[in-house]
């Protein structure tokens, strides 16, 4: 099964969220992943939803979707046109034998150790999920203490815009 | 001018041209009742016995007229009482406004005496839902929930109103008219020349349609379709009244106990055009097995629903007047003489098998039978039958709006009972709720001024038999037929047929003496065991401008037939018993 990512206006109101993830869970759809964050417009928050599925199941989710009051604008997203970006922040254990190897990991992998202490380290890492994936399995070994993790965001490449009802 | 929230809740229900509201107080709408008392002579409140009951009379209203029906309950378990009429004016598409009150604002989240977040709870059965918190947003609030509930496919409305904000006053400025519902989108005009030219091609076309024909006010548009491409037409359990009965095309309901002749001949189509209906698992049977022989169009003002249930060949979002009215013009007129040839075919067979299962069941005695379905003592030919009831009712009955219960007489009705014209027929099809009725009826009944029947069951009647005391009180012309066979007999059906008999709490052997009950709430009622005891009781109930009704006894052991097994197919069809 696929992945896709859609986009979601919705107006900026109370219960919005509970809204759109109770229409996933009444209807049996799985939802990997879901952020909701405000746009350029008070008025309108932005969410992002990442589920598997078939062409059938997408389609009936972003009819679902259409169908719900305060859904202003729904796209399924064309991974090939977008750029996914999740953030990752994570806490390792600080231990004289192994941070050196942390650290070379952090370089290659473009993170940034955001707090340090003597006995942990917190790492702060943004890209697609396949590298977040890969970067917490690098770090297995040393000792991951906890970890999390935003959830992906999405937005098209180029002028393409998912507009907001103005 | 200040007014206060109550009173601009009123003014905007008179605005948009509500003139009867169902409902049942408690305090925290207190405020919205004493408005409601002081506009008595503009607004008409119905105080039911049970806040389903006022939910189901709202719905009733709204079938039977098309418009909004509106109905007014107080916080926590007045809210909650009117769940499960709002799941089945959801499940139905009724355009429905519920209002309830709430504790003030300030108490909201602490568990307070009568709290409960109906939002959340009626977030999944209605079409959207509201709490006000702010008075100067309650009147488009209103209006909104208005417009919702009518636009597009209709569906039911919660505006939830905590105290504070029906005391608070504001400013209210009054609208000349009553919200326009959004625009209906129209279906695209390529899709139908495709859809054209898949008829133009079609030796064996078939229309399937649904109770969106009867929202979408299109019975004479789907008519001049059938008989312009010459189809033959069934329906889902939601599509009755839309067309005529009798109509020449009309082969009746399909599905789990649809006709043998609509359901067969839609599975022997090559093209079946389905019009606002949504493949109900009731209507198709086994989805794997159904559709296995034609193509389908789907047209349906629900995006959503295409695709949904069926995955259609061409699936058209639209409104269904506009797109049967632009399909006939498009479409040869056709005439299909060999597939009318076969039509008859199944038509007989149909008569044959129903029949021959009527005769069936008459030589069953109903020896062993511990229920009280009274009939024991009669003759075979004495015994009432659950058609000939259907049919001395609706000999007596004109054109009087039908309303039923849910349960083996709701499919006797669908069956049997002769239609002429739209929302004459109203009925719990997709949430196949037991006591719809009593409110449904009454609701109809205060809408159309006339005499309404009830069909019901003696277990369906048992679940809100409490509104008597509502119809008994509004003087409500009512005739309720209770076909009464001391069980709950669509479920005992199955148990015979799927269970071995193993009659599991269906049973009911109660000791309801429902004429003597009937009485104690102020209504006329009789009991009969034979036709012609019907036939006079049938005369004297709508002769009398009240209340009545007639407990008629049938056997335990009549079946609704013919049967698609649950989860079974055409193939399964069951039109006989063993």
């Amino acid at each position: 099964m696929d992945q896709y990512v859609i986009g979601v206006i919705v107006s900026n109101v109370s219960g919005v969220l509970s809204r759109v993830s109770g229409m996933f869970t009444r209807r049996g759809f799985n939802i990997d992943c879901l952020t909701v964050g405000e746009t350029e417009s008070s008025g309108f928050s932005r969410i992002t939803v990442a589920f598997r599925g078939d062409d059938e199941i997408k389609e009936r989710i972003v009819q679902q979707l259409q169908k719900l009051h305060d859904v202003r604008e729904v796209e399924v997203l064309n991974r090939n046109e977008t750029v996914i970006r999740e953030l990752l922040l994570i806490k390792v254990r600080n231990k004289t034998e192994t941070r050196q190897d942390i650290m070379t990991a952090v370089e290659i992998f473009r993170s940034k150790i955001v707090d340090y202490s003597p006995t942990a380290l917190v790492c702060e890492l943004t890209g697609e999920t396949s590298k977040i994936d890969a970067f917490i399995e690098l770090l297995k070994p040393y000792g991951i203490m906890e970890m999390c993790r935003t959830g992906i965001v999405a937005i098209e490449r180029g002028d393409n815009c998912l507009k907001t009802v103005k | 001018m200040l007014i206060s929230g109550a009173k601009i809740v009123v003014e905007t229900l008179i605005e948009q041209g509500c003139d009867t509201v169902f409902g049942y107080p408690g305090g925290q709408v207190i405020k919205l009742f004493d408005e409601l008392y002081l506009c008595r002579d503009r607004i008409n409140h119905i105080l039911t016995a049970h806040e389903q009951g006022a939910s189901h009379a709202a719905d009733g209203y709204a079938r039977a007229t098309g418009k909004v029906g509106v109905v007014i309950a107080t916080s926590g378990p007045g809210a909650t009482n009117l769940v499960t009429g709002i799941a089945t004016a959801y499940l139905d598409s009724v355009p429905m406004v519920a209002i309830t009150g709430n504790v003030p604002c300030s108490l909201i989240g602490r568990d307070s005496f009568q709290e409960v977040d109906i939002v959340g709870v009626t977030m999944p059965i209605t079409k959207h839902n509201f709490i006000v918190k702010n008075i100067t947003e309650l009147a488009d609030t209103l209006r909104m929930a208005f417009k919702i509930a009518k636009s597009g496919r209709p569906g039911p409305v919660l505006v939830d109103i905590p105290k504070d904000i029906q005391v608070a006053q504001c400013e209210f400025e009054p609208k000349n008219q009553p919200v326009i519902p959004a625009p209906i989108p129209f279906a695209p005009d390529d899709k139908l020349e495709k859809a054209a030219e898949l008829i133009n091609a079609a030796e064996r076309p078939y229309i399937y349609f649904g109770g969106g024909i009867i929202t979408g006010k299109a019975s004479g548009e789907l008519i001049a379709l059938a008989e312009k491409i010459d189809a033959p037409m069934g329906c889902s359990l939601m599509g009755l009244s839309a067309v005529p009965s009798d109509h020449p095309l009309f082969l009746g309901m399909q599905g789990m106990h649809g006709h043998f002749a609509s359901s067969i001949a839609e599975d022997e189509a090559d093209l079946v055009i389905a019009l606002g209906a949504r493949f109900s698992d009731r209507a198709t049977g086994n989805k794997k097995r159904f559709a296995q022989n034609f193509k389908i169009i789907h047209i349906d003002i629900d995006g959503a629903e295409l695709h949904k249930n069926i995955s259609a060949d061409l699936g058209i979002k639209g409104d269904i007047k506009d797109a049967a009215a632009r399909l006939t013009e498009l479409a040869e007129a056709k005439s299909h003489p060999q597939w009318h040839q076969r039509i008859s075919e199944l038509r007989s067979e149909e008569k044959l098998r129903t029949e021959k299962a009527l005769q069936a069941s008459y030589q069953k005695s109903c020896e062993n039978c511990s229920t009280s379905c009274g009939n024991n003592s009669l003759t075979t030919e004495q015994k009432l039958r659950p058609y000939d009831i259907i049919d001395i009712i609706s000999a007596h009955a004109g054109d009087s709006v039908v309303a039923t219960d849910v349960g083996q007489h709701q499919m006797w009705a669908a069956q049997r009972y002769p239609l002429k014209k739209p929302r004459t027929f109203l009925t719990s099809g997709g949430l196949g709720t037991m006591g719809f009725g009593m409110g449904a009826a009454i609701g109809a009944a205060i809408a159309t001024g006339k005499h309404t029947v009830l069909f019901t069951g003696d277990g369906s009647f048992g679940m809100n038999l409490n509104e008597l005391a509502t119809a008994v009180s509004q003087n409500i012309p009512l005739v309720i037929v209770i076909m009464n066979n001391g069980v709950l007999g669509m479920v005992r059906q199955w148990q015979t047929l799927f269970f071995d008999k193993h009659y599991s709490n269906t049973t009911l052997a109660r000791q309801t003496d429902f004429v003597k009950l009937a009485e104690a709430f102020g209504a006329r009622s009789t009991r009969v065991f034979s036709k012609d005891e019907l036939e006079k009781a049938a005369a004297e109930a709508f002769a009398f401008n009240g209340t009545y009704v007639i407990d008629c006894a049938v056997d335990c052991d009549e079946f609704v037939l013919p049967m698609l097994p649950p989860g079974g197919s055409i193939d399964d069809i069951i039109t006989d018993i063993k």
